[in-house]
């Protein structure tokens, strides 16, 4: 007679992201062969690679297609007004400097109706992560011409194609002040997650952009394939070149896009500069509001001590 | 101390250690002192690139567990409509301070108004309430604050301070009571576990439990029509739910937020309802009629939004008539008017701004409507 011995079950392996992730929130509404979804996968692959506190990171979402990464994303998360996650980001970080605030958003939404939000937190150095999905169209609204939009190409509202100058988001945000600026597409996710990763180990205003097909909008309707060609079409007009001026990163409807990371400088952050200041001028009677812990719950608040920070 | 600055003490008072504002005519000084203020008491204030940006940073603060307020002037208000919206949706406690000056457009920058007071409840888009209180002296502007700010907390909701240019920059003795007199109201957060917390659960109660960010709730917040988990729901059934319940915690609490002073309506054939500096030029109409011997009561409204209708309405059953001065062509009086429901005449005094009122134009009216 033989003892069967129970062997130990062998959990199924699991999406190393699916703890990041609102399981309960799938599926999303993102369409096949949109590139939204990648970088949320590199995003979380970021978060494993830098051992991140979880607890103390809040993402912060304007409106559009990458505006419903907060929905999905396992952090607290805040799905704001349309133009405005920097800003909403900005009082944040400011009201309690030890978060870590990324703001995650569409070209539409941060470069458009937020545009000046971008380039005044640029100015400022807010210590932000932005991560910035450019699909160089509106998608949400149904594919119309957007400030990122290339030359000739046919959007809903230009029926016979675009000719407005388009922006060239890494050299607008160095200008303004930006410490870190990258740029990959979708189809670079090793590179696009280590850059996230390097992001997180750097104060200041951070600026990522990441090229990503429409294929429903953009692609089918400049005849330029599905998500699959687009890949084949990053793979093979993407061209890695660090430290190129930010200048010459200007994007076309089918030429080159130059990637990798082109600003990588050190400029004290906003917090850093209002705390010094204060120092300066008040001395002893400036009040560390960030030291202090004093606000953040009532009196009667519910949280613990350790649980408030 | 005039308005401004007391507005500013009140806001201090009440805890608020965050505020984004941008500067405008004739608000600024109510941030000028905060900004001179908070660092000593800990906190902190930005001036932000615009005014969508401050309505918006504001909450943000609030979401990481500061109570926090921004202030401004009729054409920066008309551009934080968006966010107050976002505000009453989101359930965001925090104060927006409009000191009104003379529109439309950029108007009368350093001349009053009280013509903000129908977009203070309507302007954003969609069906919300909101809660709006009306200072008539600094004094009022200090200890109201306090109040807007604890209404904010206790109801999760916007609450608009609607002060205008005189009292903003009128000086009189404001009495900083000690701190331990002050009653302020905690922030309402959970005592719940992760595990069974509900960023929008209600349980019975029409005011969900707030967490903030860097808590380890890893919670999620949006502007959409959320369900109580606070994820996104587009159902016309969680939208009825959802709006119903955010109008039903203001309009079912209306008894304890529609304050008021009430003077000699018992006998009254007319009664006087003003609010905010127009009150303190009626109530020299009013004397001056009572000298003349007509029965004239007073009710100053403190809360505009809600609008005190049970309240009007209980007045209307025995008065001949209201009289409204405003400082625009008709704003409140078309709620005064609706509340009376026919039963008492409504006479509006109106007034494009720019000055107050004579008493004698308020006193006119007082006279035709007991004829």
């Amino acid at each position: 007679m033989t003892t069967l011995i129970n062997p130990t079950p062998v959990p199924a392996p699991g999406n190393p992201v699916e703890p990041f992730l609102r399981s309960d929130r799938m599926p999303h509404i993102w369409c096949p062969g949109c590139g939204i979804g990648t970088t949320v996968n590199c995003f979380a692959q970021a978060l494993i690679e830098s051992k991140i506190n979880l607890k103390t990171l809040a993402l912060v979402s304007g409106i559009g297609c990458t505006g419903r990464v907060a929905g999905y994303v396992k952090l607290d998360s805040f799905h704001t007004t349309h133009g405005r996650a920097i800003p909403f980001a900005t009082g944040m970080k400011m009201a309690n400097p030890n978060l870590n605030v990324v703001v995650y958003s569409g070209d539409g939404d941060l470069s458009a109706i937020g545009g000046n939000h971008l380039i005044h937190a640029a100015r400022r150095n807010v210590d932000l992560k932005v991560i910035c999905v450019n699909n160089l169209i509106y998608a949400m609204t149904g594919g119309q011409t957007a400030p990122t939009t290339p030359g000739h190409a046919t959007t809903s509202t230009s029926p016979y194609g675009t000719f407005e100058p388009a922006f060239n988001l890494p050299h607008l945000v160095e200008a303004a002040g930006a410490v870190y600026v990258a740029r990959w597409t979708t189809f670079h996710v090793k590179q696009l997650a280590r850059s996230i990763a390097e992001a997180f180990n750097k104060k200041g205003f951070s600026f990522i952009e990441v090229i990503s097909p429409c294929p429903t909008l953009y692609q089918r309707r400049n005849k330029l394939g599905d998500g699959l060609d687009t890949m084949k079409y990053y793979k093979e007009k993407s061209k890695t070149k660090h430290g190129c001026p930010t200048s010459e990163l200007g994007l076309t409807l089918s030429g080159e896009i130059i990637v990798g990371k082109f600003v990588d400088r050190d400029r004290p952050d906003y917090g850093s500069l209002l705390k010094a200041q204060m120092h300066e001028s008040l001395g002893d009677k400036y009040v560390d509001y960030d030291e202090e812990q004093g606000y953040a719950c009532g009196e009667d608040g519910g949280c613990e001590e350790d649980s408030c920070h | 101390m005039d308005g401004d600055h007391a507005c500013c003490e009140g806001a201090l008072a009440a805890g608020a250690r965050f505020a984004a504002g941008y500067p405008i005519t004739p608000s600024t000084e109510v941030v000028e002192r905060f900004a001179q203020r908070v660092p000593v008491v800990g906190g902190c204030f930005i001036q932000m690139e615009d005014e969508l940006a401050a309505s918006i940073a504001l909450q943000g603060g609030v979401w990481a567990g500061a109570k926090a307020f921004t202030v401004t002037s009729g054409p920066g208000f008309s551009l934080m409509m968006e966010h107050i919206g976002y505000a009453v949706m989101t359930e965001t406690p925090c104060v927006f301070v409009d000191v009104q000056r003379g529109g439309p457009s950029t108007g009368l920058p350093t001349l009053p108004a009280q013509a903000d007071m129908m977009q203070a409840r309507w302007g954003s888009h969609g069906d919300y309430e909101i809660i709006a209180l009306v200072p008539n002296s600094p004094q009022e502007c200090f200890d109201l604050t306090i109040q807007a700010f604890n209404f904010s907390e206790e109801f999760r909701v916007p609450v608009m301070f609607m002060m205008d240019e005189v009292v903003g920059h009128m000086t009189e003795k404001v009495v900083i009571p000690p701190a331990d007199q002050i009653e302020v109201t905690p922030r309402k957060h959970t005592h719940k576990s992760v595990e069974d917390y509900l960023a929008y659960g209600t349980n019975g109660d029409m005011v969900p439990e707030m967490v903030h960010a860097g808590e380890g709730y890893k919670f999620h917040v949006t502007g959409l029509t959320h369900d109580e988990r606070g994820y996104p729901n587009m159902t016309p059934k969680v939208q009825h739910k959802l709006v119903n319940r955010l109008v039903d915690k203001i309009r079912s609490a209306e008894d304890r937020i529609c304050l008021y002073e009430e003077d000699s309506t018992d006998d009254a054939d007319v009664v006087v309802v003003s609010y905010g500096i127009t009150s303190r030029v009626a109530q020299r109409a009013i004397d001056m009629a009572r000298a003349d011997g007509l029965r004239v009561g007073k009710l100053r409204l403190i809360t505009a939004w809600p609008f005190p209708a049970k309240k009007i309405k209980e007045l209307a059953t025995h008065v001949k008539a209201f009289v409204m001065p405003e400082l625009n062509l008709g704003q409140m009086v078309r709620e005064l008017e609706r509340a009376a429901g026919g039963k008492a005449k409504t006479l509006l005094v109106p007034h494009a701004g720019g000055s107050v009122h004579q008493p004698e134009e308020i006193l006119a009216a007082i006279q035709e409507a007991v004829r």
